[in-house]
């Protein structure tokens, strides 16, 4: 039953990274709607947090390329805990696995899903929520059924 | 039989500021205090002091999180040193590793190492928001970069997904955490010198409210003020001091990951494993050899992570293990955090357990005293950070 179910928490995200230019395409792509990630020319893995080598075999060429935005749920937790004003809990803070590579994960946040929907290999998809400055942060949804 | 660099070291002598909530003193103060415990117990004169070290050292912005720096302590204790360090990489243990590694090589013949924490103070009644919500309107750099802008503002969030994804595989559960919890709480109710001293059941545990899944409030440990401190001195001063000095037989250090917070390969481990694989590569000792653990309880789920990592059960079996909590208890055959830990006694930032360890191995538990331990192993950290150490009696 729907009605049982915590409400999904608003967004309103003041933190905003300071990203270093070898991450400014992660943080930017969001705003065509794209998620980017880093990939080695050399061995073709991909890798996150970018940088200017690739962790494997330290190849220097290194792009960004545009993923499905679709992964599942690694692990996740439901945050109760007021730490700042502008947030709204609960809210739930996931590590996210790209379907692209076992191992490709980063922090996230889901949106606009009941947290008590949320379950360890859910499946979510990308959306995107504006930072200031053109940043924005990729955060995820239940997926569509289809997708 | 190799002979290590730390076994070239001692600890010689150990001291303790008073430890509580919001203390009308400064860090400075409590730092002083338990620097000239230490020496006293040492029987080293401030003279005789040519090293100093600490974790994290001084420059950062985090209020309470630091203490002072090393170069503050150095100029208000009048040290003439030959060696110092102050620095956050190396994990909270880093000092200490690094005073052994000083003595082993003769760029100092005695050390002092402390580690010095004001967060009660410092978070005051607003409570962790206290110290984050002044940059919450401005970028975030360093690794929180990755973190904040997905609202994951706490240790106790980032901590948090380990353990949902141990307790997914394991099945671990809130019991077995909540093991941690009274077992801590009751040994602090033996520790005179304990933040949170009053009796803590499986019911209040349950009762407590949440902070983020899994953690409720007595799975998080109590900021606190304080600071403790070592003399590490050479082996061969370990028979100067007015009592025995504390055998260090092996130490872990190292880090075979990216050492990140979101990512780790396998989510129910940490760097623990690492810390203490290298642990025991280095020893002649095995964990059936060892009688009491001081391990990190930052949050009541990283003790499992170390008995894990440390091979005092198998992987994923930390819930069994602690499900009766009789293993762990004072009169168990593994007591753990015998002063009550971080999540009773205070956050001292990992220093406090080695403190404690140093306690027990000197029989001066009192109340709280589990039997007379020949070994005790010490694992300090969680996430992306660890150190472990056993100490021995000599």
């Amino acid at each position: 039953m729907r009605g049982d179910k915590a409400a999904p928490a608003p967004i309103r995200l003041l933190s905003r990274p300071a990203p270093t230019p070898d991450e400014a395409e992660f943080w930017r792509a969001g705003a065509e709607g794209q998620l980017r990630i880093q990939r080695c020319d050399a061995c073709r893995q991909w890798q996150h947090p970018p940088n200017p080598v690739c962790q494997h075999c330290l190849s220097r060429d290194l792009a960004f390329e545009t993923v499905s935005g679709n992964g599942s749920v690694y692990t996740f937790t439901v945050n109760h805990q007021p730490w700042l004003p502008h947030l709204t809990e609960p809210y739930a803070v996931i590590v996210v696995e790209l379907d692209e590579q076992p191992g490709l994960r980063f922090v996230s946040r889901i949106v606009d899903t009941s947290v008590d929907d949320v379950t360890i290999g859910m499946r979510v998809q990308v959306v995107f929520h504006p930072l200031g400055d053109g940043l924005f942060a990729p955060l995820f949804t239940a997926a569509r059924r289809d997708a | 039989m190799t002979i290590r660099p730390e076994q070239q070291a001692v600890i010689r002598g150990f001291g303790s500021s008073q430890v509580g909530r919001r203390l009308p003193v400064s860090e400075m103060a409590l730092t002083v205090d338990a620097c000239l415990a230490a020496l006293n117990d040492a029987g080293v004169s401030r003279d005789d002091i040519d090293g100093l070290a600490t974790f994290p050292g001084g420059g950062f912005d985090t209020p309470g999180l630091a203490g002072p720096g090393a170069d503050e302590v150095h100029a208000a204790l009048g040290l003439r040193t030959n060696w110092k360090y102050g620095g956050p990489e190396g994990g909270q243990l880093g000092g200490f590793f690094s005073a052994c590694l000083a003595v082993a090589t003769g760029l100092a013949r005695h050390v002092l190492v402390y580690r010095t924490v004001g967060e009660a103070s410092a978070q005051g009644a607003a409570g962790r928001a206290g110290t984050l919500s002044a940059s919450a309107d401005t970028a975030v750099s360093g690794f929180r970069r990755w973190l904040a802008p997905f609202d994951a503002h706490s240790p106790a969030n980032w901590i948090a997904l380990f353990a949902q994804r141990h307790m997914h595989e394991f099945g671990t559960s809130r019991e077995h955490l909540g093991a941690i919890a009274v077992n801590n709480r009751h040994n602090a109710g033996l520790n005179p010198d304990a933040v949170y001293r009053t009796p803590l059941t499986l019911e209040d545990y349950y009762a407590a409210r949440m902070i983020t899944t899994p953690f409720g409030m007595y799975d998080c440990d109590v900021p606190c003020d304080g600071s403790v401190a070592f003399v590490v001195s050479h082996v061969d001063t370990a028979d100067d001091g007015p009592h025995c000095s504390i055998g260090i037989e092996s130490i872990g250090w190292a880090m075979r990951h990216r050492p990140l917070w979101d990512q780790w390969t396998d989510m129910t481990e940490m760097a623990a494993w690492d810390a203490a694989a290298h642990l025991w590569e280095r020893s002649d000792l095995t964990p059936a050899d060892i009688d009491q653990v001081q391990l990190y309880d930052g949050f009541s789920f990283l003790p499992l992570v170390w008995l894990e990592a440390l091979r005092f059960c198998g992987k994923g079996e930390s819930g069994p293990f602690l499900a009766s909590g009789k293993q762990i208890a004072l009169d168990g055959p593994l007591p753990l955090n015998t002063g009550g830990g971080q999540l009773s006694a205070g956050r001292l930032h990992g220093c406090g357990l080695l403190y404690e360890a140093c306690v027990q191995l000197a029989d001066r538990g009192g109340d709280r005293q589990a039997g007379r331990p020949s070994t005790v192993a010490v694992g300090v950290g969680g996430g992306p950070t660890a150190g472990a150490a056993l100490l021995v009696r000599r």
